[in-house]
């Protein structure tokens, strides 16, 4: 009986609905200066001189940063969370259209955009890479000459499962499709863009950080490691976040830009980038180029399935997952299906485009995992003339083969995949919709059905397996019960809208038969919470919340000794229930937390092993992912006079396990749905062959609105996760990674009487159009 | 140039550069940080609040635009110490994540309501479509829009959301 779980309001709301969130943005300090970016209009060029007088010559300007300022700091270069470098400020060439070339630190952040414009950069172009599959090319030019002994664009090979045997089960098959697809370049735009606050003291030499960060720990250690700062003297504090979606874990220039400014000036600094700043050169994601090929029986049974994908990864590798997967938990590409073999193999290369490569809720690229077998069991069900519903549940792993270890060696730990599609068919009304599909193509009307089934890995991690940069992905609580009962939990991840401060006290109310209402969740500053590794990959909760449920029970075992003390009892004598140690077999003779938290506090004699009080701490190092599912299933309209998609319904079952709150749950799911609809029908980061991005800003990256999202219909199962302390799995990329498949897929369905077999996203009207007259756009690239 | 402007009732005198935005004008100079700015193009709405009574993008409008007008912001949603029964919507349906887009969607839907105190959920979409969420998908936003509505009418609240000790 989970008491203390349910639909709980929100704590954060009460300041939010009331404007009074504390963002990055809002923070002002006494003589506070404002920095702002000179970036590179070109995506490649040498740089063949840099004049800085005039801008320091204006009346406001404090400061002038350049990459030879840097330079004697050794600091005009950084390293990436990929064991890459990237330049903080470029010192000889720009190697993508928005890189950092100067820093202006002035008295307001308006003097500091003019002084921008007074700074004199004379540049040699050169000649740029902006489609990822030229990269290769023996003449292609080399953009990272600064690299000792690089001759090409090159960054990593890398490869997983059986090959042999996969070959094996495909020269056996009788069907094999194949097909070339992309999943383009995505940005998460969250709509608070990335800014900082930095403050060193210069008399302590304590350096305060209020910054957009989703790893505030993680951060901290970078910045030590990276500026040769001691750690100590480094406070990381992430005020409220306007949405990250992995946008917000990497280090960027900027924010170490705004440090050294306010070294140089001894007064805090802020900086906050612009919209198109944020678009363009902070954390991308996708930009997978992938071949895919699906191996068969005649008769619907998948066997095999093979993938080679080329990963652009912009002009620095600046990918963020653990260090150990180059390519993201990619290989666990075969998804929810029980197959023989599979292997893959991902290539790595460089680009005339921006850094990042793994950001927007993609779970570490299983979003693409997921698109390409969603995609490629849609193909083969054209090929054999089979529904793809019918042939998805054929072949789903079955609930019996828990714990599945998959053909790329992942081990799910649970799930009744069969179930959550039958209640999503059933919920959709399958048939009729079929049946009014059939009869509306007899009239000439074009509707589509698209399905999903998506199984994602997320809680890195097994910190055996999976560090960032040497940090194990482990994640600490600290628990601290007043003597009046009430307490104070400090946690290492950090939300960004995710509702820690509500989910988290409830979790610890639970262990502890306390309200909700009476735990305090503090996070969101290291020199208050304990080390982690911070709020992405949807870790919050198969994490950080097992160490706070962790942390909650040694507390409740602590309270144990001295209730036993209390009534003259043995610990072993004592049951936990109502919210209360009691006397076994005497209930009357109980004690609260309350009651027991103020005797430990007091005079009590206590046991040995209880040094008085009852606060504990741990740190949770998960033992496995957990592996969150759904099926999904999307209806589309489609207009082929125009090539429009309007997607009329979304059907969602999503089973993370125990729902701590399932409001938040589903909100999370309801936001997770529009980035799907956004991907699969509107949004690109493109650029055109001079390396020019043309999604700068929010005119040309189109973001879903009220009116292009259907209202959400979600349905539930809930299969425990046998490893995590309430059986809980993470959820909150769940949606992102599994609709854009269902909804592509609806469109290809719905495009099926004019011959298309698939086109790229974004399936904007232009590149519906386009495919109907059989030639789908290049969405990588336009001239 | 010199310019005065009545926000949220109390009227502010203010130095300011002819080209200062009144999104930095509230937020920078009357450290009114309740309304946010996300995109400078129009597009988001994170930074809508109301001139003389219609909402506007202030990232798009002039602090000097502003002289001797009316300006209401999120912080002027409650009145005497009451959430306004939108603010209690957004609260109670979950309307919001972050919270970033929230006062601009907060203050149309105080329009909306304003003009049309029973609106369709495709009404609440179209008056809502000119700005950005990023989190929510939209649909508890919608349904906060529509829970406000019935309260202010006095009608029970459509499909309202359980209760907390319900759920519990």
């Amino acid at each position: 009986m989970n008491s203390a779980y349910g639909r709980l309001p929100r704590k954060e709301d009460a300041r939010l609905v009331r404007g009074l969130g504390t963002f990055t943005d809002d923070i002002a300090l006494p003589g506070m200066l404002h920095g702002a970016i000179l970036r590179s209009p070109l995506a490649h060029a040498r740089i063949c001189s840099l004049d800085t007088t005039a801008a320091e010559a204006h009346p406001r300007v404090r400061a002038v940063i350049t990459g030879a300022t840097l330079a004697e700091r050794q600091l005009a270069w950084m390293p990436t969370l990929s064991r890459d470098v990237q330049a903080v400020l470029a010192t000889d060439k720009v190697r993508f259209q928005g890189q950092e070339v100067a820093f202006v630190v002035a008295e307001d952040g308006y003097a500091a955009r003019d002084a921008l414009e007074l700074i004199d950069v004379e540049y040699e172009p050169l000649p740029v890479v902006a489609d990822a599959t030229r990269a290769l090319d023996p003449d292609a030019p080399v953009i990272r000459d600064d690299l000792a002994g690089q001759r090409d664009n090159h960054i990593f090979d890398w490869s997983a499962g059986d090959q042999a045997a996969t070959d094996a089960v495909f020269a056996a098959a009788d069907v094999i499709v194949s097909q070339d697809m992309l999943y383009p370049r995505s940005h998460p735009a969250p709509l608070e863009t990335c800014g900082i606050v930095a403050d060193l003291d210069p008399v302590s030499g304590k350096l305060t950080l209020w910054t957009t960060s989703q790893a505030p720990h993680a951060h901290r250690t970078m910045y030590a490691l990276l500026a040769g700062l001691p750690e100590h003297k480094i406070r990381i504090i992430s005020p409220d976040i306007g949405g990250g979606f992995g946008n917000k874990v990497p280090l960027y220039p900027g924010y170490l830009c705004a440090v050294v400014g306010s070294m140089l000036t001894g007064q805090p600094v802020k900086w906050v980038e612009d919209r198109s700043e944020n678009l363009m050169s902070t954390a991308f994601a996708r930009d997978y180029h992938m071949h895919g090929e699906i191996a068969a029986t005649r008769d619907g049974r998948i066997l095999g399935l093979r993938a080679r994908v080329l990963a652009d990864h912009g002009a620095f590798n600046g990918s963020a997952q653990p260090t150990k997967f180059p390519a993201g938990f990619f290989h666990i590409f075969t998804g929810s299906y029980d197959l023989q073999a599979a292997c893959c193999e991902v290539t790595g290369v460089y680009t005339n485009k921006a850094p990042g490569g793994v950001a927007y809720s993609c779970s570490f690229r299983i979003a693409e995992g997921v698109y390409l077998v969603e995609r490629m069991v849609d193909l083969l069900a054209a090929e054999l003339g089979l529904d793809p519903a019918g042939l998805r549940m054929r072949n789903l792993i079955r609930p019996e083969q828990f714990p599945y270890t998959c053909p790329t060696g992942w081990e799910y730990d649970s799930g009744d995949y069969p179930r959550a599609l039958q209640l999503a068919l059933d919920m959709a009304g399958y048939d009729a919709l079929r049946r009014e599909q059939a009869e509306k193509r007899a009239r000439g009307e074009h509707m589509g059905i698209g399905l999903s089934c998506f199984t994602e890995g997320v809680g890195a991690g097994p910190r055996k397996h999976m560090d960032i940069l040497g940090l194990g992905m482990a994640d600490g609580a600290d628990l601290r019960v007043h003597p009046t009962g009430t307490a104070v939990l400090g946690i290492s991840c950090q939300t960004q809208g995710q509702g820690h401060e509500t989910t988290f006290a409830q979790l610890v109310a639970e262990e502890l038969g306390l309200s909700p209402a009476d735990v305090e969740v503090v996070h969101g500053d290291t020199d208050r919470t304990p080390f982690g590794l911070g709020t992405y990959g949807s870790r919050s909760t198969p994490v950080s919340g097992a160490a706070a449920v962790v942390a909650a029970r040694k507390v409740r075992e602590r309270a144990r000794i001295v209730a036993a003390a209390m009534l003259e009892a043995a610990p072993e004598d004592l049951e936990w229930a109502s919210g209360r140690w009691q006397v076994r077999g005497d209930p009357e003779q109980g004690r609260t937390i309350a009651e027991i938290a103020m005797a430990a506090h007091s005079g009590l004699d206590l046991p040995a092993g209880v040094d008085g009080h009852l606060d504990a701490g741990t740190v949770y190092n998960p033992p496995n992912l957990t592996y969150p599912y759904g099926a999904y299933i999307c209806v589309v309209d489609l207009d082929p006079g125009t090539g429009e998609v309007t997607v009329r319904r979304f059907v969602a079952v999503d089973d993370c396990g125990v729902r701590i709150n399932p409001m938040i749950v589903e909100g999370q799911v309801h936001g997770g749905l529009a980035d799907g609809v956004g991907m699969a029908l509107m949004q690109a980061i493109t650029y055109d062959t001079q390396g020019n991005c043309l999604a700068g800003s929010f005119m040309d990256y189109l973001l879903p609105t009220s009116v292009e999202c259907p209202s959400w219909e979600l349905g539930e199962t809930v299969t425990p996760c046998p490893h995590h302390p309430v059986g809980a799995k993470g959820v909150g990329e769940s949606a992102t990674v599994g609709s854009p498949p269902a909804v592509v897929n609806a469109v290809m369905d719905a495009l099926r009487p004019f011959g298309v077999r698939h086109a790229d996203m974004p399936l904007t009207p232009a590149n519906v159009w386009s495919a109907m007259q059989g030639r789908p756009l290049r969405t990588d690239l336009a001239d | 140039m010199q310019i005065t402007v009545t926000v949220n009732g109390t009227g502010y005198t203010r130095d300011v550069e002819p080209r200062l935005l009144l999104i930095h004008f509230l937020r920078d100079e009357l450290r009114l940080t309740g309304s946010h700015w996300g995109c400078d193009t129009s597009n988001c709405g994170a930074c809508v609040v109301w001139l003389d009574g219609t909402p506007v993008k202030s990232c798009t409008v002039l602090a000097a635009m502003a002289d001797g007008r009316q300006v209401r912001t999120v912080e002027g949603l409650a009145a005497a110490g009451r959430l306004d029964p939108v603010q209690q919507g957004f609260a109670e349906c979950h309307g919001l994540q972050c919270g970033f887009c929230t006062p601009g969607m907060m203050m149309t839907a105080r329009w909306l309501l304003d003009h049309n105190p029973r609106p369709t959920a495709a009404e609440v979409r179209e008056a809502l479509s000119g700005q950005l969420c990023r989190c929510t998908g939209y649909e508890n936003i919608v349904r906060s829009v529509l829970w406000a509505a019935a309260l202010v009418r006095g009608d029970a609240p459509l499909d309202p959301p359980p209760k907390p000790e319900e759920a519990m």
